[in-house]
């Protein structure tokens, strides 16, 4: 059985890397006791698949995860699953929804087309919300960025699909392309934000969507009635 | 009292490697903070000054954490050294060092204690102390300031500190920490007064050290000896002990710590299960303070390493245990231990496919092999021996008595099962040492890939080079250490040789750091000044490559009237009183002095485990006992002995027997 997650990151934990997060699932699994299915060959590895990398700071109530049992596992009981696996990992993380993935469905690196970003810091009023939407205005936007060493300049209007001010004002929504070269949020930010230091601008992911017909369609929505805002964490 | 997260939050986003000041492990406990509040509760941040990756997988500090939380007056949290790019932002900001835990500051702890496991952190120790908000000097701490407390290997010789620290720990900490909550619990409740009636009464505590509490005065200056050595020191108060005696848990298998492993979020140098399956070490390697000083050797009870390291992998989700020890092949119930835990994991429902076990400080036999076979599962890539000395000769100097027979024999098997690697750590500086034994490493090491090639064209030997430090409380404590420049001829005259011996590769750590390490080492208090400028120049993270400086020491040094010659590189004799000297591990200065004597004889010494008594004056001293999990040594023997021990044996010796489970042994 092949199964998918969507789960948060939130709170503190947002510090910690993909890779960390990449560990911390595979402990969850194991903690868990959930049959993971093992690849072939001298070092065995848990098949697992993470979707698009979260930049390290940012937060998401968005997070997929693919994961195979052993074939030979017993049925797995899907609605008790969030649950069981939230308890296996550390606070901040916690498991939304599991589906049954069936066979044949893209990987989540394939199908994920764009995601959902809210940005915010405490020097961002409306305002300044109101202007970053004017980069929808634009025939190009030109960012000169550095990868791998390599400096380039990319157009990046094309990547920017959507931006609007949430109904409080304080916060930006954005839905930004993630085929090809993806526009990542503190990239955003410098174009949007360009008089604040990028690393302080906050980001949660809320979405990540399909393509589905030309319409965006969520991977796993979240179930009527849950509620996976981030509460501000404190101590 | 609140937490600082608001504030440490947006200083994260700018660093590297944010998730090291986070906590959120698992196992961490929550500290009540309602007992923090209550004015009586003692608090203990626990810090580790190296960076989190280093710091976190630290047993001791673990161990103390749980303990001191369990008890009801007291609560502890952890911290670690922040990196230098978050360190300049806490000063920018004027954000204190804090803990990991709940982010509280350090000044609302009642002591900060640190885990000394290598000397080149005190620079770190000081960075934190002031970070803490505490004066730098002991002598200016005040009523409300931070008790600061130092244990863990390093503190066997706190001296080059003495000026910094309110007290040293020698020895193990289970149980003296709760005997200090109580003195400083008292002094808590009686308002907090009297800072140094409560040194004093922790002066009293066993095992505890109080530098302030003793006078050392040196001999005047003269042409023999231009610094003057220690001429005495002597306790300040009739109730301060002259000599301070480390402390030893008896009975390991009354401490099963760390009960909750804490699992990091991030990746650090450890990052697996660790089990602590015995401390101390009989085999009497001279240049190795470890051994020396954890004397006797305590096993855990066969039984019990199996259900922590059960327990351990299920509350963690690791697929990797390490059994740790200062040489866990002697373990003497190993065999039998590894196979349960293999059969164990066999057995769960959820068994887990990728389960390794790893068997540090590999001794060099063809059972170890064997049993490393046993546990590695996998590829077979490299396999890590330490020889240390070059030459048969060279290794009864510093009574590592292993034999090329042994070596090529542990060798051979490991090459004929598959490995296709070998890493042989040597030592270079040792006692006696001559080039010959610096080639030597090298021809051992040729004749280690000639065996592999008979089993695989990819035979290849590492040689790993380290440059020897004497330490305090060994042997080799009067040996001058050898001068970083000679270190680095004899690297080259191995390097050298290394290109004309195909399949060797030399391996070397640069030798500068060594002689700051050697200063402090064996240092005494005067070093303290150095240790001082060093860190107000800017001299952190000196155990790091990157930022080792070794001019800062060297300037130190000078501007201080101090000589590198006389601190480092001289050799000390019989009777000079040496700056650690009321401080004892409990080995007699005559049974240290006669060992020194027996090295230079090229005279060996055989494991106290599996022998008699040769009464280095721990065991008779302190009226405890090697322990033992299974009577029957292991599989290999021990070195020295003199015994065919090849495939276990009968020890003629009386030992405090633990009852070992049916089936147990082989
Ligand atoms: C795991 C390990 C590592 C890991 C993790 C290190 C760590 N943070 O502990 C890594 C790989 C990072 C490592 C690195 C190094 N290590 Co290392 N390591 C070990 C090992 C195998 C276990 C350490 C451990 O957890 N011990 C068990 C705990 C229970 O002991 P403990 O920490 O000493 O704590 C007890 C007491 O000392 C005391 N105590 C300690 N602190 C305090 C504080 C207070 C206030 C009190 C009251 C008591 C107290 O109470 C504790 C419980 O009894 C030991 C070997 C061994 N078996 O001890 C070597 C060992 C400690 N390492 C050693 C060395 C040399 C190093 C390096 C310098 C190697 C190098 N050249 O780079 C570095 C130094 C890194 C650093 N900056 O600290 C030596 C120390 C030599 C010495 N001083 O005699 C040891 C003994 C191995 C050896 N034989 O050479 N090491
Ligand atoms: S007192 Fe005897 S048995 Fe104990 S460690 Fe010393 S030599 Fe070995």
């Amino acid at each position: 059985m092949k199964l998918r997650c969507r789960s948060t990151k939130l709170g503190k934990v947002r510090f910690t890397s993909h890779r960390d997060a990449a560990r911390i699932w595979e402990r969850a699994l194991r903690r868990a006791e959930l049959p993971v299915a093992a690849t072939e060959g001298f070092t065995p590895r848990p098949k697992i698949s993470f979707g698009l990398a979260l930049p390290t700071g940012a937060e998401s109530i968005a997070e997929y995860v693919d994961i195979e049992l052993r074939e030979d596992a017993a049925d797995v009981d899907l609605d008790a699953l969030p649950e069981r696996l939230s308890t296996a990992l550390p606070t901040g993380f916690d498991v939304l929804v599991v589906a049954e993935r069936h066979q044949g469905t893209a990987s989540l690196q394939e199908a994920v087309t764009s995601v959902t970003w809210e940005l915010w810091a405490p020097d961002l009023d409306r305002d300044a919300h109101i202007d970053a939407c004017r980069l929808l205005d634009a025939d190009v936007l030109e960012l000169e960025r550095e990868r791998k060493g390599k400096r380039s300049v990319d157009d990046v209007r094309p990547m920017i699909l959507e931006a609007q001010p949430t109904a409080t004002d304080d916060r930006l929504v954005i839905r930004l392309a993630t085929v090809g070269r993806a526009l990542r949020p503190a990239e955003f930010a410098r174009l949007a934000y360009p008089d604040l230091d990028p690393v302080l601008v906050r980001a949660l992911r809320t979405h990540q969507w399909i393509d589905c017909d030309g319409q965006p369609e969520e991977l796993l929505p979240l179930p009527a009635g849950l509620d996976a805002r981030p509460v501000e964490v404190l101590a | 009292m609140s937490t600082l997260w608001p504030r440490i939050e947006p200083l994260l986003a700018k660093v590297q490697k944010p998730a090291r000041y986070i906590g959120c492990e698992d196992g961490a406990t929550t500290p009540r903070h309602d007992k923090l509040d209550d004015g009586d509760t003692v608090a203990w941040l626990l810090a580790y000054p190296d960076t989190y990756e280093i710091g976190l997988p630290n047993q001791g500090l673990q161990i103390l954490y749980e303990i001191l939380n369990e008890r009801d007056d007291a609560v502890a949290e952890r911290t670690y050294a922040p990196w230098t790019d978050l360190l300049t932002e806490m000063r920018a900001a004027e954000v204190p060092l804090f803990s990991v835990d709940t982010h509280r500051s350090a000044a609302d702890f009642d002591v900060l204690a640190f885990n000394l496991s290598s000397e080149l952190v005190y620079t770190n120790v000081l960075e934190m102390i002031d970070l803490a908000g505490a004066p730098v000097h002991a002598a200016d701490r005040g009523d409300d300031d931070l008790v600061v407390i130092v244990g863990g290997h390093a503190a066997f010789n706190p001296e080059p500190l003495a000026d910094f620290i309110d007290a040293a720990v020698l020895g193990e900490g289970e149980e003296v920490v709760s005997e200090i909550t109580e003195v400083l619990g008292e002094w808590k409740r009686s308002g907090r007064t009297d800072r140094v009636d409560m040194l004093r009464r922790l002066a009293q505590v066993p095992g505890v050290y109080v530098p302030s509490m003793y006078e050392v005065t040196y001999h005047d200056p003269t042409d023999d000896d231009p610094i003057g050595a220690v001429a005495a020191v002597t306790p300040r108060h009739p109730d301060v002990p002259p000599t301070v005696d480390k402390r030893t848990v008896a009975d390991l298998g009354e401490w099963p710590y760390p009960k909750t492993p804490l699992v990091p979020l991030t990746e650090v140098v450890h990052d697996r299960l660790s089990v602590e399956v015995f401390r101390g070490c009989t085999r009497g390697c001279r240049f190795c303070q470890a051994g020396m000083i954890t004397r006797p050797v305590r096993e855990r009870p066969a039984e019990q390493v199996r259900t922590m390291v059960n327990d351990g992998l299920r509350r963690a989700g690791y697929d990797e245990v390490s059994l740790t020890s200062l040489s866990t092949a002697d373990f003497s119930d190993i065999e039998p231990v590894v196979k349960g835990i293999i059969a164990d994991n066999a057995a769960a429902e959820n068994s887990c496919d990728t389960l390794t076990i790893s068997l540090p400080s590999l001794r060099v036999d063809a059972f170890t092999v064997g049993l490393a076979g046993e546990v590695q599962t996998g590829r077979r890539s490299g396999l890590t021996f330490a020889p240390e000395g070059g030459s048969w000769r060279l290794r009864k100097v510093i009574n590592k008595l292993i034999t090329e027979e042994d070596l090529y024999g542990a060798v051979e098997s490991a090459f004929s099962q598959g490995w296709s690697r070998m890493k042989l750590y040597f030592l270079t500086g040792l006692p006696t040492e001559t080039d010959e034994d610096t080639l030597g490493i090298v021809e051992l090491a040729a004749n280690c890939v000639r065996i592999g090639k008979q089993y695989t064209n990819r035979a290849s030997v590492t040689v790993s080079l380290g440059g020897f430090v004497p330490k305090a409380h060994t042997p080799f404590q009067w040996f001058g250490q050898n001068t970083h420049e000679e270190l680095r001829r004899k690297i080259g005259l191995a390097k050298d040789a290394a290109k004309k011996a195909k399949g060797v590769q030399v391996k070397w750590h640069d030798a500068a750091a060594t002689t700051a390490e050697g200063i402090t080492s064996r240092g005494d208090r005067r070093i303290g000044a150095v240790i001082e400028r060093v860190w107000r120049n800017g001299g952190l993270f000196q155990e790091w490559g990157e930022h080792f400086d070794l001019s800062l020491w060297t300037e130190a040094m000078d501007a201080e009237g101090l000589s590198l010659d006389w601190y480092v590189y001289r050799h000390r004799d019989e009777h000079e009183i040496l700056p650690w000297e009321h401080l004892t591990a409990g080995l007699h200065k005559d049974f240290l002095w006669g060992d020194w004597q027996d090295s230079l004889a090229e005279a060996g010494v055989e494991d106290c485990r599996w022998t008699p008594c040769y009464d280095c004056g721990v065991c008779t001293g302190y009226g405890i006992e090697h322990v033992v999990a299974s009577p029957i040594a292991p599989a290999g023997g021990s070195q020295g002995t003199g015994q065919d021990l090849s495939r276990g044996g009968e020890v003629p010796v009386e030992i405090m027997r633990r009852p070992t489970p049916a089936g147990a042994s082989t």
